[in-house]
């Protein structure tokens, strides 16, 4: 399996994912991350958030989601990391909160290697992941 | 508060995580991962794996519970309450599968102050039962300084 081909400084076509509680609970399940920030407004906005916010982590799983689709095998992927930059907040209602997925190529190596600049937008436009950098290689 | 900078470069005891193939369909669904090779063993059989695959940041269900333990250890001094995952990364040297039996050990690679705040990062060298690297992730915490700080 071959990556889709790409040159530096191409951009990956975005990609919108919304998140609602219900989002955030799965992933609070799944992940066994039970911070009540990501799911009670109490505890969160106790501790001075503006409110409810999802886990960095499935944030960064989104990201990660989106690279793996671009590539076309989540096994391709090769690296990943990022810094949490703020927090997007999840509304209680069925709107949610949209995150913008986007990327673009920072490099590709000899052997086939490609390295992306992963952002990702909260609902404001402003970056929720900072430095977020893939690797991916097909197998 | 400072913490201990001696702490840099210990290691914990090994914990081993059994990757079953019900949480792994439960990750993916979670963080919508609709590859079939991620629910369908046959599906992943077919594209190469022994089993169904975790999605690639799958290994924060075992290496965070391990990081956790190690937050929590009084020595160390870290406040979990005020504590901010700040960065993430995972090195994948191949994908994690159901039936893995997986053992991390958790070090403290580096601790830092920054404006009066305590920066954690800790690794999580995850292999398999020969002691073949099977993927690292690394965690930076920030245990934000208290009010009387």
């Amino acid at each position: 399996m071959s990556l889709p081909a790409v040159a530096v400084g191409d951009a990956l076509d975005g990609h919108e994912v919304t998140l609602t509680r219900a989002d955030l609970v799965r992933y609070a399940g799944a992940s066994g991350d039970l911070n009540p920030i990501h799911w009670s407004e109490r505890t969160a906005t106790a501790v001075g958030l503006p409110g409810v916010i999802a886990h960095g982590m499935l944030t960064m799983a989104l990201a990660a989601q989106f690279v793996a689709d671009w590539a076309g095998d989540p096994a391709a992927v090769r690296s990943f990391s990022t810094r949490f930059t703020r927090p997007v907040v999840v509304p209680d209602d069925d709107a949610g909160a949209t995150v913008t997925l986007g990327a673009t190529v920072k490099a590709v190596d000899d052997d086939g290697a490609v390295t992306l600049g992963v952002t990702a937008l909260g609902p404001d436009g402003r970056a929720v992941l900072g430095k977020a950098v893939a690797v991916v290689r097909a197998r | 508060m400072a913490l201990d900078a001696s702490f840099v470069g210990r290691t914990w005891p090994p914990r081993t995580y059994r990757v079953g193939a019900e949480k792994v369909r439960e990750f993916a669904r979670a963080v919508g991962a609709t590859d079939p090779v991620h629910t369908d063993a046959e599906a992943a059989r077919a594209a190469g794996h022994d089993d169904v695959v975790a999605p690639p940041t799958f290994p924060v269900v075992f290496t965070w519970e391990a990081t956790r333990e190690v937050v929590d250890d009084p020595e160390l001094g870290l406040d979990f309450t005020r504590v901010v995952h700040r960065d993430q990364a995972f090195e994948l040297h191949r994908p994690v599968v159901a039936g893995d039996v997986l053992t991390t050990v958790v070090s403290v690679a580096e601790i830092k102050e920054l404006a009066g705040n305590d920066v954690v990062t800790f690794r999580c060298d995850v292999t398999d039962p020969d002691g073949g690297p099977v993927l690292v992730s690394t965690a930076t915490l920030v245990g934000r300084a208290g009010e009387d700080a």
